[in-house]
């Protein structure tokens, strides 16, 4: 109803809205100048690391002034009101672009905050205050791990351990081929060209090649995640992102230790790869331990499941901060532990605590991210720059040319190896997908400031991540269209894929034994046999930790399926079933087995369903006339929708059990259309609503179930089994006044036991 | 070489030239090796020697691995039914539809691979060569898949093999009224199916690096 308001109201909401904060923003900043008069501000702070000035409280000196009715405290509430504000302004402006549909089409949203960003910083510098800065600390230890833990939380595994040699050699290679490279080359020219640039000596040059030559996970993921491309290369140059940190790290320490000291020795490079490999399983190990922690943490909540989400994310917060004490690779920690943690963990947390986990993850690396690229706008804006055209061209071009070269020479080697291998379309979207981002600014941050070159290099690096941002990114859209790259496979989980699967892997294995050959398919197995029998018994609780991946992913579907069944039922839509093939159609005619079900006529049922239908209708009018707010009127469903979800879920954890009696405890059945069996082998699906399980318990569907059951079924589906059908007919003109009884005594009721719940 | 004295005498003419076999003398010799390994150095595979194989025990579904290999529909003779030894003749035509794709294959290549290798798994489901795979098919290939897990519950299978066999009628048949019924999967509806699979990079088997010989059973 008020939705075209609404509508209309929001579109010009969030840029005024946005312009508004930038207004108030602005007008604190100023405030805040003004009333610290005589504290020193510390230079480069952050928003969110203000050093906090000194309150200084009014002394009254004996003279008695009036109580104060309001008074303004700014000092008290600074930091965080500021944190807030700025979030709060990210938030708005990634809700604006949204908005404008043209925008987001052509730009990708990682542009457009920086483009906010830039905004926001020359406001900020116009009006002569110190902008905050993306300093290291705020980065690495606050906006990086959240995108990292989203990333490797949901990593798609198949994927990547089937293409792990390739990353593994463009993280590694690549990477140091691109900082060798860059650097030399930069070293180079420097020593060709003019005594301006004769003061950058070999080491800073190699280590400014170190710092430009990684790609970015936080861009890469940016700008691959709206174009939706095949998961073979996102999974190759996210995958690379993601391991090239142990090189980077490794090699930035390596030679900013080496600037300082001036000479390299042998000894010394071997001792950077003996480092590198500390470095890189380190950091994978300790995140491996805290993800087998959080795995059989998880296996005790089932008390506490509220909590259960923060485990996941305190355990990542540890393992990344617990590798950064060492100086060993934070993110792969960070990825090591999500991946390790994620199969018992969801095996374990209820399924709220699977939603929240992954909410709550997604919406903190959005938050992150958006935080980044703003900040990245405003730091450029604010940070000393020296721009030197000959460096940052150079730089630009070098970034480009040792890119290409590193992705087709090591595709040329790696294509040897590989069974599917990379054509050039693939090897054109690697090379373009290189994107650098906030990670090399905030390295370049770190350098210290004796290195007299450092503006100069902290101008190249943003100019290097502009361009690739701002242009690669608009660009990698059209290209992808244009050469017709293979884009996201967007199929729902289907049971038949799954089963083909398995049954591909355990063939495969088979024909490996068959031909004595211990390959892929044969480790994988045995990794598999091996977690089963030893790792899931430690880690997962109860009975799940013994069922088959085929039937917790079937569970898992019917889940799915189940929920959306209420969402629709509740909302009163009809399903999203394109087809009318229910179960009878495919069910063996077996006149000889079980007894002979008297098929129903058409004409019969629509009967059936109309008296139904009238009798809610009658119930749901006295419902409307008996409350005097419509309140009670949702609380209704929502319990009604609650009470199918417990329902669905009890049913899901009782596997299946016969039911041969009435339950004891008769609950309202979920109308939810699912596939359930009769202990006479026959099969059928029905909407619960009408039809327990099993023959003698007595179907007194809740007036409420039978509207569901009523609006969601098409026409032409609807395999009951008939003989109950006849029996909810005849019982439902019986028990009319018990069914009012019992809806008016379940509104009353304060609702379903939340422990029961709890207790999933 | 002893391998390429087995393909003089005998003659191996079975392997279609367009089917991109392309498996060198080396890994035919190596599959000789490994096929005298497993009959004892007699000239014909039984069930047996296939039983025998220490790793193929944990596997769930070895009963219809060793089948596959003595069924005659897969030895690209349009014949049928099964036999009861194979030589090596039909030991290599049976593996060789597990052949790696090769890089530049035309769509039409593909696509008669993608056949080729799904009709192999289609005849490992389709026991009774109908040329369906009934609902009671399908049922038995769960079953097997589950197996070896402790806690299976023989309805569990069933339900998984129901929903699984209505997604194939929803995808293949589309709209179906009450009194219809499905007879079951055709080859065209598996393929159907399937279509997303990609399964012409993922059923395969590297023959290139085998060692048989240090590998003992």
């Amino acid at each position: 109803m008020c939705e075209p308001r609404a509508a209309r109201r929001s579109a010009a909401g969030p840029p005024l809205t946005g312009f508004v904060c930038v207004l108030l923003l602005v007008c604190v900043s100023v405030a805040s100048a003004s009333l610290d008069v005589g504290n020193n501000e510390t230079r480069r702070t952050a928003a969110a690391e203000t050093a906090e000035d000194p309150h200084h409280p009014t002394n009254s000196t004996g003279l008695k002034k009036a109580f104060p009715v309001l008074a303004l405290n700014y000092d008290y509430v600074r930091k965080p009101f500021e944190i807030a504000l700025w979030i709060l302004l990210a938030l708005l402006m990634k809700l604006g672009f949204h908005i404008i549909p043209r925008v987001s089409n052509v730009v990708p949203e990682s542009c457009l905050l920086i483009g906010v960003g830039l905004l926001v910083g020359g406001i900020i510098r116009a009006i002569r205050e110190e902008a905050p800065v993306l300093n290291t600390e705020l980065f690495f230890l606050y906006l990086l791990p959240p995108i990292i833990l989203d990333a490797g939380y949901f990593l798609p595994i198949r994927a990547f351990t089937e293409n792990m040699g390739t990353i593994l050699v463009f993280a590694v290679v690549g990477t140091l081929w691109n900082a060798f490279f860059i650097g030399g080359m930069i070293f180079g020219v420097c020593q060709i060209e003019g005594a301006q640039l004769a003061g950058v000596d070999l080491l800073s040059c190699l280590l400014f090649g170190t710092i430009v030559s990684a790609v970015d996970p936080v861009a890469v993921l940016a700008v691959f995640e709206e174009i939706h491309i095949n998961e073979l290369l996102y999974i190759l140059v996210f995958g690379e992102s993601l391991l090239n940190d142990a090189v980077t790290v490794v090699l930035y320490h390596l030679f900013e230790e080496f600037s300082h000291a001036g000479t390299v020795t042998v000894a010394d490079a071997f001792l950077g790869i003996a480092c590198f490999f500390v470095v890189s399983l380190g950091g994978i190990m300790v995140g491996a331990i805290y993800g087998l922690l959080g795995a059989f943490t998880s296996r005790f909540t089932s008390h506490t499941r509220v909590i259960e989400p923060l485990f996941v994310f305190l355990y990542s917060y540890m393992a990344y901060l617990s590798a950064e004490v060492f100086h060993l690779s934070g993110i792969m920690s960070l990825i090591a532990c999500g991946v390790t943690m994620r199969p018992y963990v969801e095996a374990n947390v209820s399924h709220k605590s699977y939603t929240t986990i992954k909410y709550f993850m997604k919406m903190w690396s959005s938050v992150s991210e958006t935080l980044i690229f703003i900040f990245l706008g405003v730091s450029t804006v604010a940070g000393p720059h020296a721009w030197n055209w000959t460096f940052v061209i150079l730089t630009v071009v070098l970034c480009l040319v040792s890119r290409v070269l590193g992705v087709i020479g090591l595709t040329y080697i790696i294509n040897k190896f590989r069974i599917v291998k990379l054509t050039k379309k693939d090897q054109f979207i690697m090379a373009y997908g290189g994107l650098r981002g906030a990670i090399a600014f905030s390295l370049g941050f770190l350098l210290t400031d004796d290195n007299e070159m450092k503006s100069m290099f902290l101008t190249a690096i943003i100019t290097v991540i502009f361009f690739t941002v701002i242009v690669q990114g608009m660009t990698i859209r059209p290209l992808v269209e244009l050469l017709a790259v293979k884009r996201k496979n967007e199929s729902k989980g289907s049971i038949n894929e799954e089963i083909h699967t398995q049954f591909l892997d355990h063939l495969l294995t088979g024909i490996e034994d068959v031909c004595g050959h211990y390959g892929h398919h044969h480790w994988k197995d045995k990794l598999n046999r091996f977690n089963k029998t030893y790792v899931k018994r430690w880690l997962i609780a109860g009975e799940r930790s013994t069922e088959p991946q085929l039937i917790s992913f079937y569970n898992k579907m019917e889940m799915k399926q189940a929920m959306m069944l209420v969402e629709s039922g509740s909302a009163a839509r009809p399903p999203t079933h394109a087809s009318s093939v229910s179960m009878q159609n495919i069910q063996p005619r077996e006149s000889a087995r079980g007894r002979a079900i008297p098929s129903i006529s058409k004409s019969r049922e629509q009967e059936i369903r109309k008296v139904l239908r009238g009798h809610l209708q009658n119930t749901r009018q006295r419902l409307r006339s008996y409350s005097r707010h419509d309140l009670l009127v949702d609380p209704f469903e929502d319990h009604v929708s609650e009470v199918r979800f417990r329902k669905q879920r009890v049913e899901m954890e009782r596997r299946m059990s016969h039911y041969l009696t009435v339950p004891a405890n008769r609950q309202e059945t979920p109308a939810v259309r699912k596939v359930c069996f009769e202990p006479e082998h026959r099969v059928y699906t029905y909407d619960d609503g009408e039809s327990p399980r099993g023959r003698a318990a007595q179907p007194r569907p809740g007036p409420a179930d039978g509207v569901s059951l009523v609006s969601e079924s098409p026409p032409g589906l609807g395999a009951r089994g008939p003989d109950q059908e006849q029996e909810v007919q005849e019982e439902k003109e019986e028990q009319e006044e018990q069914d009012q009884l019992k809806l008016s005594r379940c509104l009353s009721d304060p609702g379903p036991n939340h422990n029961k719940e709890e207790e999933e | 070489m002893e391998a390429l004295h087995y393909l003089c005498t005998h003659k191996i003419v079975t392997i279609d030239s367009s089917s991109l076999f392309s498996v060198s003398f080396e890994q035919i010799g190596i599959l000789h090796n490994r096929f005298k390994q497993l009959s004892h150095n007699e000239e014909t595979l039984l069930r047996e020697n296939f039983s025998k194989i220490p790793d193929l025990e944990c596997n769930p579904i070895r009963s219809q691995i060793i089948e596959a290999f003595f069924d005659r529909r897969n030895f690209r003779q349009n014949g049928e039914g099964t036999v009861e030894e194979i030589g090596f003749e039909e030991f290599l035509v049976t593996m060789s539809h597990f052949r790696p794709p090769t890089l530049n294959m035309s769509e039409h290549q593909r696509e008669g691979v993608r056949r080729d290798k799904l009709r192999f798994l289609f005849n490992m489901h389709d026991t009774d060569n109908d040329g369906t795979i009934t609902l009671e098919e399908y049922r038995h290939v769960v079953e097997e898949l589950l197996s070896l897990s402790e806690a299976m519950e023989k309805d569990t299978a069933k339900s998984i093999a129901d929903a699984a066999m209505l997604e194939v009628a929803s995808i293949s048949m589309g709209h179906m009224e009450p009194d219809e019924f499905y007879e079951g999967i055709t080859f065209e509806h598996f393929l159907k199916l399937l279509n997303g699979f990609e399964i012409e990079s993922r059923m395969y088997v590297r023959f290139l690096n085998m060692d048989t010989t240090t590998l003992c059973k």
